[in-house]
């Protein structure tokens, strides 16, 4: 796969230590419902995070957390030392250092695939148009997708979209990226595709926050792993392989079980 | 052969006074139409807002317009309203505020409809991207709202352009009163001349609105 390395893709980290993004005593409620309980995380450039848990224990809510998509009754979450937070003056700068995609990619459907992915470049950090349009190129054509430039999203498979949907987030240089399940909507031979283009983003240094299902594919990427149920974190691990073939936890043992056929 | 009763339409003006009532019942919904559109995308922003008042208040407002025969708005407006606050209506303008008043309503409901029918979630990834709330507004959520739009207030339009056949009723003469008063005064030298003039009016409405719904149909596939 194509060279991912930092300065290629842009990824930039300032030089204020290796720690990109801290989470502390982070607290989260919808209407009275507790989703996270005093969740602290710290996360250091280059790292590759995995998090898994059971649907509905609040990872996708994390990840939304992080860039302030959801405002937070409780804690800090810090990127470079400096607050992320929904009402905050600088909230739109803060969030063109933190790329998300989603599970269901989202491009803007009336917009061309070099479009969608130069906007905010343009528009936002009011670069120059051939600049942004020549970076987008290259990031395309590492995914494979140039020649599709001028398409326009409806044109596109699913992997398809969701290469896309990366090359947009990385065009804004973001310091850590977000993947919020992002083959989880596509079938499954495009899948592979998708997490080729991840698993390559994590060889050349990028920092990631990354939820998913597949399995295999968190084992083979993460540096960390965070197990979360109920909103708390029940178990961490650095040693990926050890996590998933012996889980020290009771309830991480019951939920890697469920994806056992044997 | 029967006479198929176009000859009265050569005869003297009466080409040229069925063409003047035609831009008559053209300039009374071009008039309407523009305002209706400007009033309704204020008024459909206003529907999406999480006030229940202003909410209910459109609610009402909507289904007033939408139970009400267009023709009793015009004679409530025209006779109704000039009977008791004693003003001196026109009886073009009468029209126009009871287009307005109707067209606002489906105008609004339309943009309503159409801001409301873009995902949440395109609002998300334009944030993420570190867009400011106007700039998502701007170049994501609003473009996509217009290309909905568009299509919809097409055909409200052309709506409302046949609807100007009921002015007539407050006594505007437009085309299709032209064409009554050509054919009564032709009654006893051309008795078909009802089929004659009412065709020529039939593809006179046809010639305007098939333009309009036609463009509404090519920029529905385009956008889709
Ligand atoms: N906007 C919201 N309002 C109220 N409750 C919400 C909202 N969003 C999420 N929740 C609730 O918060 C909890 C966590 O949701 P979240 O989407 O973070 O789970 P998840 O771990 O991502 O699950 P999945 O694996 O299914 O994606 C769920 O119980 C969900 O119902
Ligand atoms: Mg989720």
């Amino acid at each position: 796969m194509a060279d991912f390395s930092p300065e290629r893709v842009g990824i930039v980290t300032e030089s204020t230590g290796n720690e990109v993004l801290r989470i502390e005593h982070l607290h989260k409620e919808f209407e009275g419902n507790v989703i996270l309980k005093d969740l602290n995380l710290t996360v250091r450039k280059g790292e590759v995070i995995v998090v898994i848990g059971p649907s509905g224990c609040g990872k996708s809510t994390l990840l939304r957390c992080v860039n302030a998509l959801e405002d937070i009754q409780g804690g800090q979450i810090l990127l470079d030392g400096r607050p992320v937070h929904s009402g905050a003056k600088d909230i739109t700068l803060m969030r063109q250092k933190i790329g998300m995609v989603f599970q269901s990619y989202d491009l803007f459907p009336h917009k061309t695939i070099i479009q969608n992915v130069t906007l905010a470049p343009c528009k936002v950090q009011k670069r120059p148009r051939a600049e942004a349009e020549q970076e987008a190129l290259e990031l395309l054509e590492r995914v494979g997708l140039a020649d599709r430039r001028d398409d326009y999203p409806r044109q596109l498979s699913g992997g398809q979209k969701q290469r896309v949907a990366i090359v947009r987030a990385l065009c804004m240089h973001p310091e850590i990226l977000l993947l919020d399940e992002i083959t989880a909507a596509l079938d499954p031979e495009m899948v592979h595709e998708v997490l080729d283009v991840v698993l390559s983003l994590a060889r050349s240094g990028s920092t990631m926050l990354i939820v998913t299902h597949e399995m295999a594919f968190a084992r083979a990427i993460a540096d960390r792993v965070l197990f979360i149920d109920e909103g708390e974190i029940v178990e961490e691990s650095t040693d990926p392989k050890e996590f998933f073939t012996k889980p020290e936890t009771p309830r991480a043992q019951a939920f890697l079980k469920t994806f056992d056929y044997e | 052969m029967q006479s198929l009763g176009i000859d009265v339409l050569f005869k003297g003006t009466n080409f040229l006074r069925l063409l003047e009532g035609l831009w008559v019942a053209v300039r009374i919904s071009l008039i309407s139409v523009a305002i209706s559109i400007v009033l309704g995308i204020l008024v459909g922003i206003l529907m999406t807002s999480r006030n229940m008042a202003v909410k209910a208040i459109f609610r009402v407002y909507l289904e007033i317009v939408r139970i009400m025969p267009q023709m009793v708005l015009l004679f409530i407006v025209y006779f109704g309203t000039t009977r008791v606050f004693g003003w001196d209506l026109e009886a073009e303008t009468a029209a126009i505020i009871v287009f307005v008043f109707w067209g606002t309503a489906e105008m609004g409901d339309l943009v309503r409809g159409a801001l409301i029918s873009i995902p949440k979630i395109q609002y998300e990834s334009a944030a993420a991207l570190g867009m400011s709330r106007g700039m998502a507004f701007r170049y994501v959520i609003l473009p996509q709202t217009i290309r909905r739009l568009i299509p919809l207030s097409i055909n409200l339009i052309t709506r409302m352009i046949k609807t100007t056949s009921l002015v007539m009723m407050i006594g505007i003469v437009e085309v299709l009163k032209v064409g009554q008063q050509i054919i009564e005064a032709n009654r006893k030298v051309s008795p078909n001349a009802a089929f004659g003039v009412f065709a020529v009016i039939f593809l006179m409405y046809f010639l305007i609105c098939w333009p309009v719904s036609r463009l509404a149909v090519w920029l529905e596939k385009k956008w889709a």
